[in-house]
């Protein structure tokens, strides 16, 4: 194996970071102590965890609605998160947000929202400035498939190979929009291609093989920060749970209109059980160093939660503070 | 207009509508992000693409930009259109379409040709939604010169004015609020229209007159009857229409009450209750008891948290101690 055992092991932690903090949330949501709509990224931990192992703290990366795991991998803080998530004051976004609204400047976190490709040409503008002050650093714009249906995308696509960009677009293809599969949204439905005629180098990768990701990601960063951007990559991944909550199908609206069979297929493809069992077929760790890291986890998460929940809500008489940076 | 009157849910009447002006104008169409799916648009759209199919009836990739501009455009090319918005929120990659071109379109060409589009936006905020899921921008489209804007409170108020709306050569924004979709009222079965830019008194009175619209006329419904308990007699006024505004009635009744509450869920500053307060301060001045008094939602974006939802929105008891206040 190529890769050191520190870096396996950092990419198995964070993806089971994410994973175990998204799973802390499922029972809260379903009782109603969680009230702000959760996107879980449940099955697609491998694409942030591949790609924000090749960044520094100070390159950047923008989100969607579904972006804890971007969060998570890029260095925000857990108990922030979970504690934003819960609408308490000492969230990342001090309650004012919630799930669709993670931020962290100081570790280049540098905008989430849930408007889709609301964040591509911030990531666009965030690649220019960096061009501009002739820095190093790299820019990550996180969106799905459904945000290919909007133009600001292909808009920014030009611009940014115009400029030579230092700008990943990092695609998590999880095949689906809402209701629609990406059959009903698209002609092609291979969107790595969209990026090819704008003069932009693009490829598309299995978004739940993290070493592949993690490859993929590592060329196009050293090539971003050698002036040869704007990179396009595509990841092909699935989400394990409902578009919005644990089970769209559950939650009274039944919208999930994925085959059952489709969804079995790709919980096979568990993105953290396919690096669990390279580790340890490869003897790289045992299972009980397996079972630490787990353990440690678990125990982050629950330090998180209990952060959360002892935390106050914001004082209902500052719901006026913020509006304007004083 | 016929007496054969049924009890139908606000959703339902919307539903009603549709279908109904599908099946006697082969013009009209339907496009827009969720209208298939009842995630985003309730039952509203229910059994729209079984009748008319999915020519007529068309869910979209997330595009509001060119679906909004092709809504226009097919109007212009002789269809009456309703694009769909899921939340207002959405609609704002649609400035263009909607502002610089439909709204627009008659003044700069001379009268020529108009727009008959429907621009249906849904609010559906709360739930610790937050800044970009939460927006009631009615005030923003009203300020807007080629633009009536309509925002009914009751089901049957919907289904009429909706009818109007799709009949009018003008682009109409509608803007209605998934918090009343359950609420039920006598719809009559058949076709009918509503007048776009009069309002309705819901209730006589004289002490206070009352304006308001959309959900938050239903809230006022409700806080009015609580004040008749304790005695207070509140007139309010329905605007059915936030443009053009009914100021004849609004006028009638101060020049009655002597004080006016414009309960108005948008911002306080630049929004419909400003415009109101404006104008009755004009023309009625000498008639005014005491100052106008808005309650508006704060200039603040939608917040998530529970705590300063609580504080953010307009309530029933709000109105009630807004009534109270201008009566000390
Ligand atoms: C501008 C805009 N239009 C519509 C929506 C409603 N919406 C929220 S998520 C979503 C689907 C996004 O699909 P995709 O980009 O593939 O991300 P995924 O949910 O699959 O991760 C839509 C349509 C929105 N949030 N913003
Ligand atoms: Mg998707």
């Amino acid at each position: 194996m190529q890769y050191t055992k520190d870096l396996l092991t950092d990419l198995y932690r964070t993806m089971l970071r994410i994973r175990l903090a998204e799973e802390s949330l499922v029972e809260p949501i379903l009782k109603g102590e969680i009230r702000c709509p959760v996107h879980l990224y449940s099955g697609e931990e491998a694409v942030a965890a591949g790609i924000c192992a090749n960044l520094e703290k100070t390159d950047y990366i923008f989100g969607n609605h579904r972006s804890h795991g971007h969060y998570l991998a890029k260095g925000g803080d857990m108990s922030r998160m979970v504690a934003e998530i819960y609408g308490k004051e000492t969230g990342c976004s001090r309650g004012r947000g919630g799930s669709m609204h993670l931020i962290d400047p100081e570790n280049g976190i540098l905008g989430i929202v849930p408007i889709v490709a609301g964040t591509i040409s911030l990531a666009l503008g965030a690649s220019l400035a960096i061009k501009i002050k002739k820095q190093k650093k790299v820019v990550i714009t996180f969106f799905g498939d459904g945000a290919t249906g909007e133009g600001v995308l292909y808009e920014a696509l030009n611009f940014a190979a115009l400029k030579k960009l230092p700008i990943i677009f990092a695609c998590e293809n999880n095949l689906y929009s809402t209701h629609l599969p990406i059959k009903e949204i698209r002609v092609n439905d291979n969107i790595s291609e969209s990026a090819t005629p704008f003069g932009i180098k693009s490829i598309r990768v299995d978004g739940n093989n993290v070493l592949e990701v993690y490859e993929a990601s590592e060329h196009a960063v050293k090539q971003c920060r050698d002036g040869e951007g704007p990179v396009f990559i595509e990841f092909l991944t699935y989400r394990f749970r409902g578009h919005v909550g644990p089970d769209d199908n559950i939650q009274g609206s039944h919208t999930d209109i994925r085959p059952a069979e489709e969804i079995e297929r790709w919980l096979n493809k568990d993105p953290i059980n396919h690096l669990k069992k390279i580790l340890i077929d490869e003897k790289i760790c045992s299972e009980s160093e397996i079972s630490k890291i787990f353990d440690e986890v678990t125990n982050e998460v629950e330090v998180a939660t209990d952060f959360a929940l002892k935390s106050n809500y914001p004082d209902p008489s500052e719901l006026l503070k913020y509006v304007y940076k004083e | 207009m016929s007496t054969k009157n049924r009890k139908l849910s606000y959703s339902l009447a919307i539903n009603e509508a549709l279908k109904q002006i599908m099946a006697v104008d082969q013009d009209v169409f339907v496009i827009g992000q969720g209208v298939k799916s009842p995630w985003y648009v309730g039952n509203t759209c229910k059994d729209l693409i079984r009748l008319y199919g999915e020519e007529r009836v068309i869910d979209t990739p997330i595009s509001e930009n060119a679906m909004t501009g092709a809504a226009v455009g097919a109007a212009l090319a002789g269809m009456s259109v309703i694009i769909m918005h899921p939340r207002s929120d959405f609609s704002l990659y649609a400035f263009d379409p909607i502002i610089n071109q439909a709204a627009n379109w008659s003044y700069m060409n001379g009268g020529r040709a108009s727009v008959p589009v429907v621009f249906w936006l849904v609010v559906n905020r709360a739930g610790e939604q937050a800044a970009q899921h939460s927006q009631a921008l009615h005030s923003l489209f009203s300020h807007i010169p080629g633009l009536k804007v309509i925002a009914p409170s009751n089901a049957y108020d919907v289904k009429g004015l909706l009818i109007s709306a799709i009949r009018d050569p003008n682009p109409v924004v509608f803007i209605d609020d998934r918090w009343l979709y359950g609420q039920e009222d006598n719809v009559p079965e058949e076709i009918y229209e509503l007048p776009i830019g009069k309002g309705i008194i819901k209730n006589e009175g004289n002490e206070v007159t009352l304006v308001s619209s959309s959900f938050l006329a239903a809230e006022s419904s409700i806080a009015v009857d609580l004040l008749k308990v304790e005695g207070i007699s509140v007139e309010l006024i329905d605007l059915r229409s936030i443009k053009p505004l009914d100021f004849e009635l609004i006028f009638n009744s101060v020049k009655k009450t002597g004080r006016l509450v414009i309960v108005d869920g948008s911002w306080k500053t630049n929004s419909i209750a400003s415009e109101i307060s404006a104008t009755v301060n004009e023309k009625l001045f000498g008639s005014l008891k005491v100052p106008v008094l808005r309650l508006n939602l704060p200039d603040a974006p939608a917040p998530a948290s529970r705590t300063l939802e609580l504080e953010y929105y307009i309530t029933k008891n709000k109105i009630v101690n807004a009534v109270k206040s201008i009566l000390k």
